[in-house]
């Protein structure tokens, strides 16, 4: 067993970070792909994930999301244990699937592949987790996600159901889906990389928009590098299960310091 | 040598149409045993709980592996042993809705498993619950692909229906045989009872077909 003595109940002090990975390892069997990944992202804050393929960026996510589960360390969501709970003798022990629950309405996802519910409308979609899971009225869960429809651009489509929808719809109605349940912090996994080029812009202009609108905490993994330069707060590249070099983007793309750095940025920049 | 008598079957006619209203019922009643337990069986073996998951996947294979007429036979002579006295008709539908339950289970298998681990993702990322995961987003997805294998075994526990006769249940067989001994006669009764099988059975197939579009148009699904 881990010895958790070294992790506090809660974060305390002055400027709490939304999100903080302390000394998170995960592995597949023999694999590790996170090693010690030590990550804070304060509020308010977007950080964009860069990096080759399989340097962990979508585990990062999905841990924080629960999708994964971690081998090692704890996760903070605004202040308080994410992957953990306060057990007996004051130390922390592995959450319960209720302390999951719990502590997972903080945080809202998008996948590359949208996963819309295909028997559902777009309305429908948005609506189903503040109904559900939120115990809204139905009036009251219409009303907020036919805003946040509007928001993205959806409104229009808002009776159609997802196969009648561009893979750019269906991203932007995902995109309100999250936002319906009101999270602190949303997580963007690659959500622009199954789209035909010409509805990428329709999708990141509303990520522009959350950015420059919303006081939202955004941790997004993306493989475009010029997007992730005009809207992060901070770029992390990721490399074999590490933060290799992190920084704003403007030191990061501009004068990278790590040589794996200058060398991903080179090949990416040749690919286009 | 052919000799059909219409007199004779105008005259048995209306027993036969009872009959096939207790055959209805019967099927009826044990599909709809089947549908539910059937789906109660499939998830029961995705549950995280190893023992329960490996007890019921032998449960289901030892049922599917063996007759439905000894299972018929069982609940009804062997079951008031255990205290449990029912009478032809509700044995019958208990043991062929069991039987068939262990059959539709493997159907909802097939469904539940076709739905991508995106969905469940998703669900999770909205913070669902497992029931609500189930209930409002896997469940309505697996139900499509399984309209087909559904529609089969419906037109199964229909024609396996004449085996509750060997109970006693008045379904169409039983009936049949009751016509045929009292009149001495068997070629009206018999050839009846396959016309109404017939008419009902082949109709069912297309009557299947519809059904699934209407469900994949209901679900938005081309
Ligand atoms: N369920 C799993 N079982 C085994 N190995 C896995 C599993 N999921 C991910 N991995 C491995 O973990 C490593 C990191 O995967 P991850 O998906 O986080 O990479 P990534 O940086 O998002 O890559 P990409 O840019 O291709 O999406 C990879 O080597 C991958 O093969
Ligand atoms: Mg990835």
């Amino acid at each position: 067993m881990e010895d958790m003595s070294g992790y506090p109940l809660e974060l305390t002090g002055e400027n709490i970070p939304m999100v903080s990975f302390k000394k998170v390892r995960k592995s597949y069997g023999s694999l590790t792909v996170l090693d010690d990944l030590d990550l804070d992202v304060n509020a308010g804050e977007m950080v964009s994930i860069i990096g080759p393929s399989g340097s962990g960026k979508t585990t990062v996510l999905r841990m924080l999301m629960t999708l994964e589960t971690i081998n090692s360390g704890v996760i903070y969501v605004d202040g308080k244990p994410l992957t953990h709970m306060p057990g007996k003798g004051g130390k922390l022990v592995p959450a319960s699937a209720r302390h999951l629950h719990e502590r997972r309405a903080d945080i809202g996802m998008c996948f590359q592949h949208f996963n819309l519910f295909p028997h559902m409308t777009a309305l429908e979609n948005c609506m189903e987790g503040p109904v559900q899971v939120l115990g809204l009225s139905k009036a009251e869960a219409r009303d907020r996600s036919e805003e946040l429809l509007e928001l993205v651009g959806m409104i229009g489509k808002k009776d159609q159901h997802p196969s009648r929808l561009s893979g750019g719809q269906q991203q932007r109605v995902a995109i309100a889906r999250a936002l319906a349940m009101r999270p602190k912090v949303m997580l963007f996994d690659e959500v622009t990389s199954a789209l035909d080029p010409e509805v990428i812009g329709e999708v990141t202009n509303v990520i522009r928009k959350l950015v420059s609108e919303h006081n939202l905490t955004m941790l997004m993994v993306t493989h475009q590098m010029g997007f992730a330069r005009d809207i992060s707060d901070r770029v992390c590249f990721f490399y074999d299960g590490k933060i290799e070099e992190q920084g704003p983007p403007a030191d990061l793309f501009g004068k990278p310091q790590r040589e794996r750095t200058q060398q991903f940025l080179s090949a990416v920049r040749e690919a286009i | 040598m052919f000799d059909w008598k219409w007199e004779f079957v105008w005259e048995i006619l209306p027993r036969l149409v009872q009959a096939t209203g207790n055959t209805l019922i019967a099927a009826g009643a044990g599909y709809g045993i089947a549908l539910v337990l059937g789906l109660v069986l499939a998830i029961a073996q995705r549950t995280p709980y190893r023992l329960l998951t490996f007890v019921v996947r032998e449960l289901v294979e030892f049922i599917r592996s063996t007759p439905l007429l000894l299972q018929i036979f069982f609940v009804f002579y062997v079951g008031p042993q255990f205290g449990l006295r029912l009478s032809p008709w509700m044995s019958g539908m208990i043991a062929i809705g069991l039987h068939y339950s262990c059959y539709l289970s493997e159907v909802y298998r097939g469904g539940l498993d076709s739905v991508p681990r995106g969905q469940w993702e998703a669900a999770t990322a909205l913070n669902m619950t497992v029931v609500q995961k189930y209930r409002r987003i896997i469940i309505p997805q697996a139900i499509v692909p399984a309209v087909p294998g559904f529609g089969n075994y419906l037109v199964g526990i229909f024609k396996d229906t004449p085996m509750l006769s060997v109970i006693g249940v008045a379904e169409l067989i039983h009936t049949a045989n009751a016509i045929g001994s009292e009149h001495y006669r068997f070629l009206e009764p018999y050839t009846l009872v396959g016309l109404i099988f017939l008419a009902i059975s082949l109709p069912a197939a297309g009557m299947i077909k519809v059904f699934e579009n209407f469900v994949r148009r209901r679900m938005g699904m081309k």
